[in-house]
């Protein structure tokens, strides 16, 4: 079973050269520790900059320098800036190649929710339905059973929707799995230990089994 | 060169009463109209709708006219951070209109730039789409959302000359410049006012004809929201 950062280390391997990928809150923002050496790639922060930059040495915070996370950071050579309209602008055009998010949970038809809890303060959808509904390449990162035991992965979203059949990969703490064009979850990768039968019995959307599936390599 | 200098904060509000549609600029805290909050508090306006990426939290930016109760619907795609608003908002003080941050910026956009409305998939089969136009396009479909129609804009640039000019620094950039173009009357407040001319004009970001009211801002705090650091490794 992954931890957050065996999750955030699987996704970068997704991440090819070339790419502008724009990393969401929580899990996604890991995977910036992770893109693998010798390739290059381009961070999107939806709040207006291209070539997000490490976080700053201490002294060195820009308060007009933030992500959309609200946190300092830096640019790097060739980052450029615009304002928010431009921002998603060349994510509804799908210019960004990969988009990575965080989910409560995911459909067996990909559908995706993760902005709202009904009874629970709703805090906003920020550009999450913006990101799911335009991006050409979106990989969720989510965990694959609550902390009651109950699967994430379902038939239909319980919760109220972000984006309707917009998911196609997704990478849990026990899975990497593709949604099938007809609906489905397709796994392709087991994570280190965990057997078919656990990822069968923690899916309760209709999930496509080989008999052979290989454990994810990390390394 | 049309001169739209105000003496400052308070001058560039005066005609902002109860019950206007503002729009502020700034993400998070970051490119704030810090000077125009301000001197909104001390005039003490109330019944206001605000059109902003966010509320501020409770002791800056839009927190403070929370605080004193001066809004009475808020227009905004993340609304975090902030107890004083989460209180109003689950006692009924407060109307809240959740929507996508694209759709945000966009419909300032299609505003100053002079279109009734737009299309964008943002929200399509979610709640965000009940109620509204659904249209197909190259078999996917789209949402009809609208422009703004707001009274004020109120934004934050780095520069400004006396012609209204405007640049701004970095991220702080953000909405500004789209609000900027939005707002029926649009005030801009500067970190540093020069006279026309100083500033390149292949520089500008938001053209003087979209502003009218300048002002040079004081005693900026311009607030961190999330500090977050690296260690210095010598």
């Amino acid at each position: 079973m992954l931890d957050k950062n065996g999750i955030a280390k699987r996704i970068a391997k997704e991440i090819k050269d070339g790419y502008y990928v724009n990393l969401g809150i929580g899990i996604p923002t890991l995977v910036a520790n992770y893109i693998p050496t010798g390739i290059n790639v381009v961070l999107q922060s939806e709040n207006g900059l291209l070539g997000m930059g490490p976080f700053p040495f201490e002294g060195e915070e820009d308060p007009d320098l933030i992500n959309a996370g609200k946190q300092t950071i830096t640019t790097l050579p060739g980052s450029s800036i615009f304002d928010s309209a431009m921002s998603f602008g060349m994510i509804r055009a799908q210019k960004i190649d990969l988009t990575i998010l965080g989910a409560m949970e995911v459909s067996e038809n990909g559908d995706i929710a993760n902005w709202k809890i009904p009874g629970k303060m709703v805090k906003g959808m920020g550009g999450a339905m913006d990101l799911v509904a335009s991006a050409k390449n979106i990989i969720v990162a989510m965990q694959h059973i609550n902390k009651a035991g109950e699967s994430k992965l379902l038939p239909n979203c319980t919760l109220p929707l972000t984006g309707v059949k917009c998911i196609k990969k997704i990478v849990t703490e026990l899975a990497v799995l593709d949604i099938l064009p007809e609906g489905g979850f397709k796994l392709l990768e087991r994570a280190p230990g965990v057997s078919v039968d656990f990822i069968r019995q923690a899916t309760l959307g209709k999930l496509y089994a080989d008999d052979n599936v290989p454990e994810m390599i990390l390394d | 060169m049309i001169n739209k200098v105000v003496a400052g904060a308070d001058e560039a509000i005066k005609d902002i009463n109860d019950g206007s549609t503002l729009m502020l600029g700034g993400f998070g805290l970051c490119g704030i109209p810090e000077n125009c909050i301000a001197a909104l508090v001390k005039k003490g306006v109330k019944n206001l709708t605000c059109i902003a990426n966010n509320a501020g939290v409770d002791d800056f930016g839009i927190g403070l006219m929370l605080q004193t109760r001066q809004v009475k619907k808020m227009i905004s795609s993340y609304v975090g951070e902030n107890a004083e608003f989460e209180r109003q908002l689950l006692s009924g003080e407060l109307e809240v209109e959740l929507i996508p941050q694209g759709t945000l910026a966009t419909r300032c956009l299609a505003a100053g730039y002079g279109m009734p409305a737009i299309f964008t998939p943002a929200g399509v089969g979610t709640e965000v789409a009940e109620g509204k136009e659904v249209r197909n396009f190259n078999g996917k479909d789209y949402l009809m959302e609208y422009a703004f129609d707001a009274d004020f804009a109120l934004v934050k640039a780095w520069k400004g000359d006396t012609a209204g000019n405007l640049i701004f620094r970095s991220t702080s950039r953000n909405f500004n410049p789209v609000m900027a173009m939005a707002g029926k009357t649009t005030i801009a407040e500067v970190e540093e006012l020069v006279e026309a001319g100083q500033l390149d004009p292949d520089h500008i970001h938001t053209p003087g004809v979209y502003v009218h009211r300048i002002f040079q801002g004081k005693d900026y705090e311009k607030r961190i929201e999330q500090r977050t650091v690296r260690k210095r490794i010598d």
